[in-house]
């Protein structure tokens, strides 16, 4: 079971207004992504805060249907 | 939810230990890309570590997730701090700051 990359990167953008979200599919397969957020929300947050306030974003999937989600995060340069 | 019992295991655990990896596997045999890719990172410190293998102990394996709130292992623990998964390890990697928070660690004998 995976995730469609639209459908991860709309979930992330609705949960963080103005966020830039880059999926890259790794594998083809649904199953493996890596995830790029840059969001002006994250600024002054600890690196733990940011990636928990993206995993929150896919509501409880990370860790579960979504195994492989390699994400980075930054705040806008 | 995990017991109390178990989150007072994670909690002596992570007490017990400078730094401490809960992890898929061994170090020699990792069971998972992502915690193979930390015990890359801390060999490469070359700091002394331990390792908790979650797959031998469903309690653990369900506690550490609610202990730390986070949904997914590996999980970092250096000086009792919770210190994220291998993408934050990788970032701070990168940024020189994991090197940094290994300060005082003892090194590994060879």
């Amino acid at each position: 079971m995976g995730m469609r990359e639209d459908d991860l990167k709309a979930m992330i953008a609705s949960a963080l207004p103005g966020a830039v979200v880059t999926i890259t599919d790794l594998a083809g397969d649904n199953e493996h992504y890596s995830a790029h957020v840059v969001s002006e929300s994250f600024r002054g947050l600890t690196r733990v805060a940011q990636h928990k306030a993206v995993y929150a974003a896919l509501g409880g999937r990370m860790g579960g249907e979504l195994h492989a989600l390699q994400l980075t995060t930054a705040v806008p340069s | 939810m995990s017991d109390p019992a178990t989150h007072d295991r994670i909690a002596k655990l992570v007490a017990d230990h400078p730094v401490l990896l809960f992890m898929k596997g061994t170090p020699l045999f990792p069971q998972c890309g992502f915690s193979s890719r930390a015990i890359a990172m801390l060999d490469r410190l070359g700091i002394e570590y331990d390792t908790v293998d979650v797959l031998q102990d469903m309690e653990v394996r369900q506690g550490i997730k609610e202990f730390s709130d986070w949904p997914t292992i590996p999980q970092l623990y250096v000086k009792g701090e919770f210190i994220g998964g291998s993408d934050i390890m990788m970032e701070m990697w990168e940024a020189g700051e994991l090197h940094q928070l290994m300060d005082g660690v003892p090194t590994r004998a060879e």
